[in-house]
């Protein structure tokens, strides 16, 4: 099989080019699917017969955990590929994708923390994927601290991608754990069973899911430009960029 | 003519007992540590011994936590700084069984003497002496878990200013799993009921990082070194 | 026997080893010479398998370096700036761990390898009590216990007064009688023969 596709990913310019074109697409094809996602959400879809309009949350709230744990496994497999095949590109995409991962748990964290209010009368359970999500975003901050600490750039890559890879096993350790601590003392808080939605209530769901997964990757694709940037700075296709 | 990979894991074990025990006094450190914290819980909580047993799980634990990521300072830190780690890395040896051979090591310093100590903190914490044996197995089991995932993050932050407490934040959300199951065998030993569930649970973590964490480790620190 | 070709290595920005290769023969001494900061370090790291250089390769006895790691650390000796003992343990102690870990080794090779760089008098004290030079001398007598055919040191007489700095010179001699090859970063040349001699001098990038 012919591999200069993926090798092409790993030359700085032609990645920075490929990023510039592409973000305008997912950027717009995201906010689509986001308004037609809140419409149907918001407006379409039914009032759930036991929270009323408290549920619609979900749609906000269930895309931005599902990104948190996509985003670490990218993150993840991103550095694994830089430390394998010793990509520059591939690190500097992990890097990229560590603080928007961040922000989807901090979402989550605060959209599961308003649901709660309504929920359970107050901002706060230890529910087990909102406990999920609190370790994991500690991971993301481990992983980031661990990247700042290091002064050699390469050596911070290759650390945090061993730490990322190590983090990535160990997180479905850390939600069974949770998930078997959560069920010895209450029973199951969910927030909200796939069993109770109706398929108006679905379609919404999946198309936000659609709309932050292409929202990801517009905000991966200039994060990513700007990494570049700065890891090459000195180099000649930068010059030519910038000018 | 080369050393083999046992009587060469037998070295290194040697090397670091026999400096562990001319420097005692590190030995004794971590173990204060955590006595000390078992008795703050009590200050800080209540004296009523029926209500500290229900708490006496989550403070054995976190303490024995806390405990041995201080010990964890001192896993690679010497090695490092005097260049035995580059040493390890140069020797012809796997670095990978030479690392989990110091793991081992550090666990029967640090681990063990912890959970065999432990009783004293549990008595005091209304613990029913029948629930010491599990409480004490289960101890020993989950320190040596800590102890794998913690060479791993010891091995990331040797290159890395103000390496403690980033060492801390990078292991304790790793520790998740074997704090939950740890405490949870402690909490089932209290009331008298069967540890069986996790434990095995315990021992199953215990496997996974004796496979996966020294080559971890390995990884960690050779990109440490360059 | 031990060739080094087009090694390209960075350090952070820096293009620190630039398009560097050299060969050498059994018997031959590679000196490498340039102010600090020019990468005499980072070469001998790179060649140890240390750091990984970006562009280049290693090769030892016609294999790359990267692929035969443990078999080539076996042949291997390698010297940095601090000599790599445990302050509280004793010289001999010292030796007898980090040689036992590569090779089955007896007190009496180490009393004698001890006895060969002057260390003998001091082999029962912990480290920690030596002075630098003491420490460099019971170093070199690790090297020599290693029984190593490739010799890598990185500024072997630092510490040492004028007989340590000979004595260092009459090691590599012996060494390269014995078809060992020896690659030594150094401020000033050795004493040894020109012809066993080659100079390799980097820039500072």
């Amino acid at each position: 099989m012919n591999w200069t596709w993926f090798h092409r990913f790993g030359s700085a310019p032609y990645m920075y080019g490929f990023a510039q074109r592409w973000t305008p697409w997912f950027g717009s094809a995201a906010l689509l699917l986001m308004l037609i996602a809140l419409y149907g959400g918001l407006v379409l879809a039914p009032p759930d017969y036991q929270q009323k309009d408290a549920f619609r949350i979900v749609y906000v709230h269930a895309p931005s955990a599902t990104l948190s744990l996509l985003i670490y496994t990218t993150m993840a497999v991103t550095a694994a590929v830089g430390l394998i095949w010793r990509m520059k590109v591939a690190h500097a995409a992990a890097a990229a994708c560590a603080p928007i991962g961040a922000w989807f748990t901090v979402a989550t964290l605060i959209t599961g923390s308003l649901w709660g209010k309504p929920m359970w009368g107050t901002y706060w359970a230890w529910d087990p994927r909102l406990t999920s999500e609190l370790v994991l975003l500690f991971l993301y901050f481990g992983y980031m601290g661990l990247r700042a600490a290091i002064e050699d750039p390469q050596k911070a890559d290759k650390a945090s991608a061993v730490l990322a890879i190590v983090g990535i096993v160990n997180v479905p350790i850390i939600k069974y754990s949770v998930n078997w601590w959560n069920s010895l003392h209450q029973p199951a808080t969910r927030l909200l069973g796939k069993a109770d939605m109706d398929w108006s209530m679905v379609w919404p769901l999946l198309t936000m899911f659609l709309a932050f997964m292409l929202f990801f990757g517009a905000v991966l694709l200039i994060r990513l430009r700007a990494e570049l940037l700065r890891r090459e700075r000195g180099a000649s296709w930068v010059r030519e960029v910038l000018s | 003519m080369k050393t083999g990979a046992l009587a060469a894991a037998r070295l290194v074990a040697a090397r670091d007992l026999s400096l562990a025990f001319r420097k005692p006094s590190q030995l004794l450190q971590p173990l204060m540590f955590f006595m000390i914290v078992a008795t703050l819980f009590p200050l800080t909580l209540t004296p009523e011994l029926s209500r500290l047993r229900d708490a006496a799980p989550g403070v054995l634990w976190i303490g024995a936590l806390l405990s041995s990521l201080l010990a964890l300072e001192f896993l690679f830190r010497d090695d490092a700084v005097d260049g035995t780690l580059e040493q390890f890395a140069l020797s012809g040896q796997s670095l990978t069984w030479m690392l989990f051979a110091k793991t081992c090591t550090h666990w029967l310093l640090t681990g063990l003497p912890l959970a065999l100590s432990a009783p004293l903190a549990a008595l005091a914490l209304g613990v029913p002496v029948a629930a010491l044996g599990a409480m004490i197995a289960a101890l020993a089991l989950g320190s040596f878990g800590l102890s794998l995932v913690g060479a791993i993050c010891a091995g990331l932050t040797l290159g890395a200013r103000r390496g403690g407490v980033l060492l801390s934040l990078l292991t304790l959300p790793l520790s998740v799993p074997i704090l939950v199951f740890g405490s949870d065998a402690t909490r089932l030993a209290i009331v008298g009921a069967d540890i069986a569930g996790p434990m095995y649970m315990l021992s199953a973590i215990a496997v996974l990082g004796v496979t996966l964490a020294p080559l971890a480790a390995a990884a960690a620190v050779r990109i440490g070194l360059e | 026997m031990l060739s080094v070709s087009g090694l390209h290595l960075w350090r952070g920005d820096r293009h620190v080893l630039r398009n560097v290769s050299f060969e050498a023969i059994p018997g031959r001494c590679v000196l490498l010479t340039g102010r600090n900061g020019a990468g005499k370090t980072t070469l001998l790291r790179a060649i140890a398998g240390l750091l990984e250089p970006e562009e280049g390769q290693v090769s030892w006895r016609g294999t790359s370096t990267r692929q035969t790691r443990n078999e080539f650390h076996a042949e291997l000796a390698y010297l940095g700036h601090e000599p790599p003992l445990k302050g509280d343990l004793t010289a001999r102690e010292n030796l007898a761990y980090s040689i036992g870990i590569r090779r089955p080794v007896t007190g009496a090779e180490v009393d004698a390898a001890l006895a060969r760089t002057g260390a003998a008098k001091f082999a029962d004290r912990a480290v920690r009590l030596l002075s630098a030079g003491q420490r460099r001398r019971v170093a070199l007598a690790g090297v020599l216990l290693a029984n190593a055919v490739l010799w890598l040191l990185d500024e072997p007489a630092t510490n040492l007064d004028a007989e340590g700095q000979h004595l260092v010179a009459d090691l590599v001699a012996e060494q390269l009688a014995r078809a060992g090859v020896v690659v030594a970063a150094v401020h000033h040349s050795l004493p040894l023969a020109a012809e066993s001699l080659t100079e390799l001098t980097l820039d500072v990038a």
